[in-house]
């Protein structure tokens, strides 16, 4: 009779050690591509095998948006891969933990936030391409266009798709970009001429250079490296930087305020910004944080870092509803009907 | 000397509390987002923000021809093929069921992705509409009308099945023809179904985004603006305003169906005899082509869609591969996201049925005091025409509080259950009143004088007699469970991946092959889970005295 | 003195404003059928369900054997109930509809037992294991008794069990069920809008009107000695005439011809109404009666003849005669004599609206 409450007080204590002796976890909010993913967790399993890693992946706007609904009770540790237009408001709403990962003295200026200690850090480059259907542009006679200015010609009527800036990162770094380059005035005044060979909006960053490569639409404004990531497939695409210079934006991670884990979280930010991480960027990325890391993914134009538009992200972010309304106002009440 | 009814009371109120925890409170927090101001106050700032939206004009009036031109499309249909099932000896009848009830089994992207291969630029059959392709009204139109035909069907057919025999008998015997027979007894007797089934169809329509999103071409919704503002903008407030606007014209459609309710008179008693249905050949044939038509345009979609998953690159290399199979690669969890959509699925199957059977019950067989039952009524009708999108906003909202004692749900498997359940509430508990309120109304008196409780009357009399209901509605919310996205998009804990989400991004980031890989992964499970359903009621119909 | 198996003092039941059974007062002694009859809307239907504890008292008692049950449930009464549309659970079989208020405690046996035994007592012994959907309306109807016997109880309620009955069965299982009921000596009151049933079953009839009981008697003597001009036309035919009274044991039939009446408890003058059965009629030779009348129409019943009568002082009335058809009955256009035989006659006082 006394073996029973024995054993129960072994199994108690048992139980009660190995709630004790919790593996350190870390939660990471992302909306880096999927097919990324197991290449960076890979790297981070190697370097730190006795932390837990769980990911939460989904679209920019989903991710950002869940963020803020949970800012009560918070279950990320970390934003990682998040595109820093949206890493600025999600900043502008006290939702950062500030946090200075080791090494960033090294990192180029271009991707940091300016704060001491920053907010959020950026890790890599991706800009906005033109993708041609070379296919679908002889069947047509369409030229190859090679500057903004080309394709606001009345001979791509209907032949062009691009994101909506209202639900995509993209779209709206796209148009904030044109805004910036040719000052606003002259920005609007693109933007008409072109919205008249728009044949739709679509509400994601990627799809426009996706339904290129199908050849569902002939021209597709879009995030480069599906531009290359098409080209080196063997797809029918041309991947074009405009003339005038394209719009950038960075993928970006931060620490959350109030997060469960915050010394698995920093472990994480850091080896964010580790050289081995920086490689894997370059695989898929114009451009990373490091510079002595080279970026050279296959299909992107060797030239890549000339045609970055000297734009001001910040700015993009602080004007957001501004141009999201306007730019609602003008060209998201036409309905578009495909010819 | 008056006396409070409180036994009869009781459920109506117990009822009404579960459905203020798990849908108007979360949804009151979310709506104060776009009434309340920062400092506090009521302002309708947000609210004139939302209406003076460009193009909102627009997309009121799209939304409204939408709901309203998919109700036009689908009830006729369904009316015709629930009445080729219930009331008709046509062949192959159980194939038509399940073909007819497919596209519950997909998410209600799927329809749209297979519309652009058939229709789009590119499409299968776009030569021939001379290069038209469908995008715009048509495709959306078609896409809508796919998604909402099931759930029109399901509470068409319940409303068909309770026939009492000896009124076509009679009808019969008077000299009527088959043309008023229909006319003058079988469709009013199914008034209250066809009512049901338009509120359903147009509150489904006006709430779906995915279809907008694929298909639309360019055509503005109010879906489509709460999807735009909340995920687009993060601008949580405006999103509540939209929703709010999505859920106005609901209401009203709310209203008109508790009053064609009202009329609805016991179709079946103890009795009543048997409906047997004879064969007649003219309108058999115009049924059977009719239904032979949509069977065939059901499965059409649905092969598109697994035709497109097994093809290397569409258009241009239509060689077989696999490639698109391998979850892995592309996003949203792989194949353990099928193995937690089917937990959710079981679980809100499991938790649904008791739901809707008890919130049936309290609607129709208690005798609770009018405005009771009329509140009950009207929040069992709430959740179909609550956006999904609104409502998973509003559960982390109000559920990731940690001044909410009911924060325990939130981050867990149960959280998923509870707003999926909500979500598809509705049609489960219409389903439940159309079995239950064509019972015999004195059951429960006769077991009350024989010294049985209310509960036991249920349990023994009231359960079992609906069990065909119970088991379509089990079906119904497995496969809605694992088909479903907009309410669970923002709620899946990070441990649990779910299929449809999977379909939803894939799709998002122009991975149209996988995410039809995916979706047809899906449409088997379902398919699985309706074979078990059948028989199971086949099972039903031999055990029950004939 | 045994106190009566059901009593009911000052029953009412109120709908918001509509005063449905008002202040009811019965006495029902044990082993006896009482019938509720009375025109729809009377509350007849809703003083059942009181007395079954269904519905409950806006005011007033109801006692059981002595026993105060107001406000108690059915089966704490010990009453049974049949419903109109009989309620079998079509799902069970006749043995487990039957069987469904028998206690749980009891064993398989114990329920088997009692089935079948009440399965006899109906008459449809062997019938256990069939499915209420198989059977015909009177054999539902009698699976119905037997599931509200099952429980034993001391009073056995019916809402119109026999209206959902063809005619040719219902008269039978109208008899059937007197039997039964006098077999078992179970105390019953049953519901019913047909007055000849009514009159073929009850010990006692109560009729109902507006909510209230306006007589209680056995059937014979609310035939026989209606109290008013409404039961009196209610239960069975009438021929109501308005009269006034000119003498002891007198009045003037539409103030014009005199004829002897039960009139004693009337003053001279009084307007009243003069009351008197189809069959208690005589025809009678036209040449000496005082009151003539022209045969208006004939329609013949089989066993009587009833006759529509223009009363020759009254041309537009209309009175009813039936007269036995066996022995040659006076044809349409004839002119006729009529009796009024004073023992056969009511008296009733006037009350507006009453006379069609």
């Amino acid at each position: 009779m006394t073996r029973a409450p024995r054993l129960t007080v072994m199994v108690l204590a048992a139980l009660a050690a190995a709630s004790c002796s919790q593996r350190p976890k870390v939660v990471v909010y992302t909306a880096a591509e999927a097919d990324q993913i197991p290449a960076y967790a890979a790297s981070f399993k190697a370097a730190h095998p006795d932390i837990d890693l769980v990911w939460v992946r989904d679209s920019t706007g989903v991710v950002t948006a869940k963020l803020m609904a949970e800012r009560k009770a918070p279950k990320a540790d970390v934003v990682f891969a998040l595109a820093a237009t949206s890493m600025i408001a999600l900043d502008q709403q006290g939702l950062l933990q500030p946090f200075a990962p080791d090494g960033a003295g090294r990192l180029a200026s271009r991707f940091k936030d300016g704060a001491d200690p920053p907010h959020w850090t950026g890790e890599a480059l991706w800009s906005v391409a033109v993708c041609v259907n070379t296919d679908e542009a002889r069947k047509r006679g369409l030229p190859i266009p090679q500057s903004w200015e080309d394709l606001t010609k009345p001979v791509y009527r209907g032949m062009v798709s691009m994101p909506d800036p209202a639900s995509s990162g993209t779209g709206l770094l796209a148009v904030g970009a044109w805004l910036q380059m040719f000052g606003e005035a002259k920005g609007w005044d693109f933007m008409d001429r072109l919205d008249k060979n728009i044949a739709s909006y679509v509400h994601s960053g990627s799809k426009p250079c996706k339904d290129a490569a199908r050849g569902e639409i002939p021209i597709g404004i879009s995030i480069d490296y599906r531009a290359a990531e098409a080209k080196t497939q063997g797809l029918p695409i041309a991947v074009v930087e405009p003339k005038e210079g394209v719009g950038w934006d960075l993928e970006a991670t931060a620490l959350v305020k109030g997060a469960h884990d915050e010394k698995a979280g920093r472990t994480f930010v850091n080896w964010a910004m580790s050289p081995d991480a920086m490689r894997l960027y370059a695989k898929n990325l114009g451009m990373v944080a490091d510079p002595s890391v080279h970026a050279r993914p296959p299909g992107l134009p060797a030239n890549f870092a000339d045609h970055l538009a000297p734009i001001d992200l910040k700015w993009t972010a602080l004007n957001r509803d501004r141009i999201i309304d306007r730019w609602s106002r003008s060209y998201g009440s036409k309905s578009k009907n495909e010819s | 000397m008056r006396v409070l009814r409180w036994g009869e009371n009781l459920p109506a109120l117990a009822f009404l509390a579960a459905m203020t925890v798990f849908l108007v409170a979360p949804l009151l927090s979310l709506f104060a987002q776009a009434v309340v101001s920062p400092a506090g106050g009521l302002t309708g700032a947000v609210l004139l923000r939302f209406a003076s939206a460009p193009g909102l004009k627009a997309a009121v009036r799209n939304t409204a021809l939408l709901g309203v031109g998919v109700a036009a499309i689908v009830l006729p249909l369904a009316f015709a093929t629930a009445y080729a099932l219930e009331r008709t000896r046509l062949p192959y009848r159980r194939v038509l069921a399940a073909v007819a009830g497919a596209p519950l089994l997909v998410p209600s992207l799927l329809p749209a992705l297979a519309l652009v291969y058939l229709f789009g630029r590119q499409g299968l059959l776009t030569p021939v509409f001379s290069g038209r392709t469908a995008y715009g009204w048509p495709g959306l139109l078609a896409a809508d009308a796919f998604a909402a035909f099931p759930h029109a069907l399901i509470l068409l057919r319940t409303a068909l099945s309770a026939a009492d025999g000896r009124l076509y008998e009679q009808a019969a015997l008077l000299g009527a023809g088959p043309w008023r027979t229909f006319w003058r007894i079988t469709l009013p007797g199914a008034r209250h179904g066809l009512v049901s089934a338009g509120v359903v169809v147009f509150s489904l329509t006006i709430a779906d985004v995915g279809a907008p999103k694929v298909i639309g071409g360019g055509l503005n919704v109010v879906a489509l603006e709460v999807y735009k503002a909340v995920l687009g903008r993060q601008d949580f407030p405006l999103g509540a305003a939209g929703a709010l606007m999505l859920l106005a014209p609901s209401l009203l459609a709310v209203a008109i169906e508790r009053l064609a309710a009202r009329r609805q008179a016991a179709l079946v008693s103890s009795g009543s005899t048997a409906y047997r249905p004879k064969p007649q050949r003219a309108r058999d044939l115009g049924l059977g082509l009719l239904c032979g038509l949509v069977g065939f345009v059901i499965v059409g979609l649905l092969g598109v869609c697994q035709w497109a998953a097994l093809v290397r690159l569409w258009p241009y290399d239509l060689g077989f591969t696999l490639q698109s199979y391998d979850f892995d690669r592309f996003d949203g969890g792989g194949w353990s996201a099928a193995i937690d959509s089917l937990l959710l699925g079981l679980g809100t199957a499991a938790f649904g049925v008791l739901a809707a059977f008890l919130g049936a019950y309290v609607a129709e067989r208690t005798r609770a005091a009018t405005p009771l039952r009329s509140a009950v009524a009207v929040l069992a009708l709430a959740p179909a025409s609550t956006p999904g999108l609104a409502l998973g906003l509003a559960y982390i909202l109000y559920f990731n509080d940690p001044s909410n004692p009911l924060h325990v749900l939130y981050g867990g498997f149960a959280i998923l259950v509870a707003a999926t359940v909500t979500h598809y509430y509705t049609v489960a508990h219409l389903t439940f009143v159309s079995a239950v309120k064509a019972l015999d109304h004195e059951f429960e008196a006769a077991g009350r004088a024989l010294g049985k409780s209310r509960l036991v009357v249920m349990a023994r009399v009231i359960a079992p007699l609906s069990a065909p209901a119970l088991v379509e509605v089990s079906v119904y919310l497995f496969v809605a469970a694992t088909t479903t996205v907009s309410a669970v998009v923002f709620l899946y804990p990070p441990d649990v991946k779910l299929a449809a989400v999977a379909v939803l991004n894939m799709d998002d980031a122009g991975d149209s092959a996988p995410a039809a890989a995916m979706g047809t992964l899906i449409l088997y499970m379902n398919l699985v889970a309706r074979l078990v359903g059948l028989a199971a009621r086949s099972r039903l119909a031999r055990l029950a005295p004939s | 003195m045994t106190p009566p198996a059901l009593q009911v003092r000052g029953l009412t039941k109120r709908f918001g404003t509509t005063v449905v059974v008002d202040a009811v007062d019965l006495q029902i002694p044990p082993g006896r059928f009482t019938c509720l009859i009375g025109p729809s809307g009377c509350g007849k239907t809703t003083l059942l369900r009181m007395l079954a504890g269904l519905e409950s008292a806006s005011g007033g008692q109801v006692e059981i054997d002595g026993d105060d049950v107001t406000g108690r449930s059915p089966a704490q009464r010990g009453v049974g109930m049949v419903f109109q549309s009989y309620a079998l659970f079509p799902h069970m079989s006749v043995e487990k509809n039957i069987a469904f208020g028998l206690r749980r405690g009891t064993s398989a046996a114990a329920r088997r037992a009692r089935v079948d035994a009440l399965l006899e007592t109906v008459g449809l012994p062997g019938f256990a294991k069939r499915s209420p959907r198989e059977l015909s309306g009177g054999q539902q109807q009698r699976v119905a008794i037997a599931r509200a016997l099952a429980t034993d109880p001391k009073i056995l309620l019916l809402d119109e069990p026999l209206s959902a009955l063809d005619p040719l069965i219902r008269e039978q299982l109208r008899d059937e069920l007197r039997a039964l009921q006098r077999r078992l000596a179970v105390t019953t009151v049953m519901v019913t809008h047909d007055q000849a049933e009514a009159l073929a079953v009850a010990d006692d009839l109560a009729v109902m009107r507006s909510g209230r009981i306006e007589q209680i008697g056995s059937p014979e003597d609310i035939y026989n000695r209606p109290e008013t001009a409404f039961i009196a036309s209610f239960v069975g035919a009438a021929n109501l005439i308005p009269a006034d009274v000119c003498g002891l044991g007198a009045v003037r039939l539409w103030g014009r011809v005199e004829t002897p009446a039960p009139s004693a408890s009337f003053t001279v003058g009084e307007s009243v109404t003069f009351a008197i059965r189809p069959e208690a009629v005589r025809l009678v030779s036209a040449d000496d009666a005082r009151i003539k009348a022209v045969v208006a129409t004939r329609s013949f019943a089989g066993a009587m003849v009833r006759l529509e009568l223009a009363p020759e002082h009254a041309p537009e009335s209309r009175l009813m005669a039936d007269i036995p058809a066996f022995g040659g009955a006076p044809e349409a256009g004839a002119v006729v004599g009529l009796e009024f035989p004073s023992v056969r006659v009511r008296v009733f006082p006037r009350s507006a609206g009453e006379l069609a």
